[in-house]
């Protein structure tokens, strides 16, 4: 009982409305190549999340950073290991989860309104429910008067604010997102960035957050996992004890304690980045 | 201070009015850029018809196997007046236009239907997809003198043909419509809690309807051919039957008369397709229907 409850919006009583414990024990994943060989994405990666947590994973290029989160959603199955959500075993897909992709997923050929309703809508929420709570969202992501745009017409910090409206209005237990500032240019990161934080300090899910960035990185969790290259398991883990809330993510760049951390996280992945890229360099 | 705010005043007036000049300057380019337009394509089909006259009257092209515009005219009026000998064009029209459309319809749907459902089954496009192939790449036109054998000389076999024209070429665009969905979006709305029928209906289908209705207006052409040659082939009523009379007595002008009719209805059914497209994609970029409208 993290968050009080005036601070949630209102409906869907069967979503477990805290953060969940994210739980990874020993978690390998290999694909089969077309060819029939096995690839070995990650290698018994272990891992927890707190309820409520918001823990980056930091890797190079290709180290299963997104297969990490596939298994946790229950999108694919694990080939060894397990993923536990909130003390339950993962098979199929995990409850209360909502993804965040670096490409905004959203559906060109409905508008803003209704990319946002679909959440609630595939829950079985009525669709009049559905459209308050989704005019509600947008208004909170400051995009009221946006409702009938389809996401072409939209820019690009505008599309990932609806996105992170259809991601948040189910009031998911876990948020995953891979990498979903990637493509912003600087400024309409940060501003994200702040966004984001606000957000999840309202509902207070728990995040699993992929990025390249290490400042975003530090910036926004309490937890850094850093990956090893292909195939890929964890290397070092980073409690970040900055204090909550964080406010403006770009002035805290500045703070000693953050530039401290982010030296010792960055001595840690120096040696994967270089080793992935002599990787690729003599594949290539 | 007054002349400063007149001096800004004028300096606003003058702005607001070279921004009217260049508005009424862009107008007025584009309309002499559509009157030119215009003027090229009226003169494109007076060089080729009034040359096709020309020649004809001249006797230095054969107009007993070319066939003559004027003479086109005169007997697609006589065909609207006098009607043929199967009845009148109306009636014969309605057949053929029946039998293209029925065989539209069932082709598309049998081809989106399919396009889908290999497109989203891995193991099922793996093994059906050779035969397709296979079957696509045999002249299907000929598959008509198997209809008419088959089924008689009425209205059916025309439809069978049309739809299997059709089908193809629907089938194909859907199957790759759906191959080309984002898998981002799937994977949405997979952890959202969909239902495999919800994928479908939220995400499959409407993002392999692109592919599928720029299908459509290749496929209605293709309907018409399959009606046609179907009925040139064999049959009681229809356009197609017109067409092999004609040729059966060396009467090119009434062959071309109905290929000018047929003209005039697939353009109809070109039309009412873009209708339908406008309404279906409206949620598109806009610099994508301009490239298709070439």
């Amino acid at each position: 009982m993290k968050t009080p409850h005036t601070a949630r919006p209102p409906g869907l009583p069967h979503i477990a409305g805290e953060g969940a414990r994210i739980e990874v024990t020993g978690l390998t994943k290999r694909y089969l190549t077309p060819k029939g060989e096995t690839f070995t994405a990650i290698r018994d990666v272990s891992m927890t999340v707190e309820a409520g947590q918001f823990c980056s994973i930091v890797g190079p290029t290709g180290c299963g950073k997104s297969t990490t989160l596939a298994q946790v959603s229950g999108l694919e199955h694990p080939s060894a290991g397990s993923v536990k959500v909130g003390g339950n075993l993962v098979e199929g897909i995990t409850n209360g989860v909502s993804y965040m992709f670096q490409a905004d997923a959203l559906f060109p050929w409905k508008s803003v309104l209704s990319n946002v309703m679909m959440g609630p809508i595939l829950l079985g929420m009525p669709k009049r429910e559905a459209t308050d709570l989704a005019r509600d969202w947008l208004r909170r992501v400051g995009l009221a008067g946006f409702e009938d745009r389809y996401p072409h017409q939209l820019s690009g910090g505008m599309r990932k604010r609806v996105a992170m409206a259809a991601a948040l209005i189910n009031n998911p237990r876990i948020l995953l997102m891979d990498e979903p500032f990637g493509a912003l240019d600087v400024q309409t990161k940060a501003i994200m960035q702040n966004e984001l934080l606000k957000l999840w300090e309202e509902l207070r899910p728990s995040v699993l957050f992929i990025t390249h960035d290490l400042d975003e990185a530090v910036a926004l969790s309490d937890r850094v996992v850093i990956m090893t290259s292909s195939p890929g398991s964890i290397k070092d883990v980073f409690d970040i004890d900055l204090p909550r809330p964080r406010g403006n993510v770009q002035e805290i760049r500045h703070e000693e304690q953050f530039l401290d951390l982010q030296g010792r996280i960055w001595e840690s992945l120096k040696d994967e980045v270089t080793r992935a890229y002599a990787l690729t360099a003599g594949a290539a | 201070m007054t002349a400063l705010t007149h001096n800004e005043t004028r300096k606003g007036e003058k702005a607001v009015d070279t921004e009217a000049a260049a508005k009424d300057a862009g107008r007025l380019k584009a309309r002499r850029r559509s009157t030119s337009i215009w003027i090229g394509r009226i003169a494109l089909a007076v060089a080729v018809v009034g040359g096709w006259q020309w020649f004809t009257t001249e006797g230095w092209v054969d107009k007993f196997f070319f066939g003559q515009p004027s003479e086109i005219w005169d007997s697609l009026v006589r065909l609207f007046t006098e009607g043929t000998a199967f009845g009148t064009i109306w009636e014969n029209l309605g057949v053929t236009a029946q039998e293209a459309f029925l065989g539209f319809l069932l082709g598309t749907t049998v081809g989106v239907v399919l396009g889908i459902l290999l497109g989203s089954n891995k193991y099922l496009s793996a093994v059906v997809g050779p035969y397709i192939r296979i079957v696509n790449s045999i002249p299907r036109i000929v598959l008509g003198s198997i209809f008419i054998v088959a089924f008689g000389l009425g209205v059916f076999p025309k439809i069978l043909l049309a739809a299997v024209l059709v089908f193809f070429v629907v089938f194909f665009n859907a199957f790759q419509g759906v191959r080309e969905v984002d898998q981002n979006l799937v994977a949405n709305v997979r952890v959202l809690g969909a239902s495999p029928y919800q994928v479908a209906m939220h995400v499959t289908i409407p993002s392999a309807m692109t592919w599928i209705i720029a299908s459509l207006h290749t496929a209605f052409g293709f309907a018409i051919i399959g009606a046609l040659v179907a009925e040139v082939l064999g049959a009681q009523k229809g356009i197609g039957l017109i067409i092999s009379q004609a040729q059966g007595t060396f009467d090119p002008n009434t062959v071309f008369a109905c290929m000018v009719i047929i003209a005039v209805v697939t353009l109809f059914a070109e039309s009412l397709i873009n209708m339908l497209e406008h309404r279906l994609l409206k949620w598109r970029p806009p610099n994508r229907s301009e490239a298709q409208a070439i």
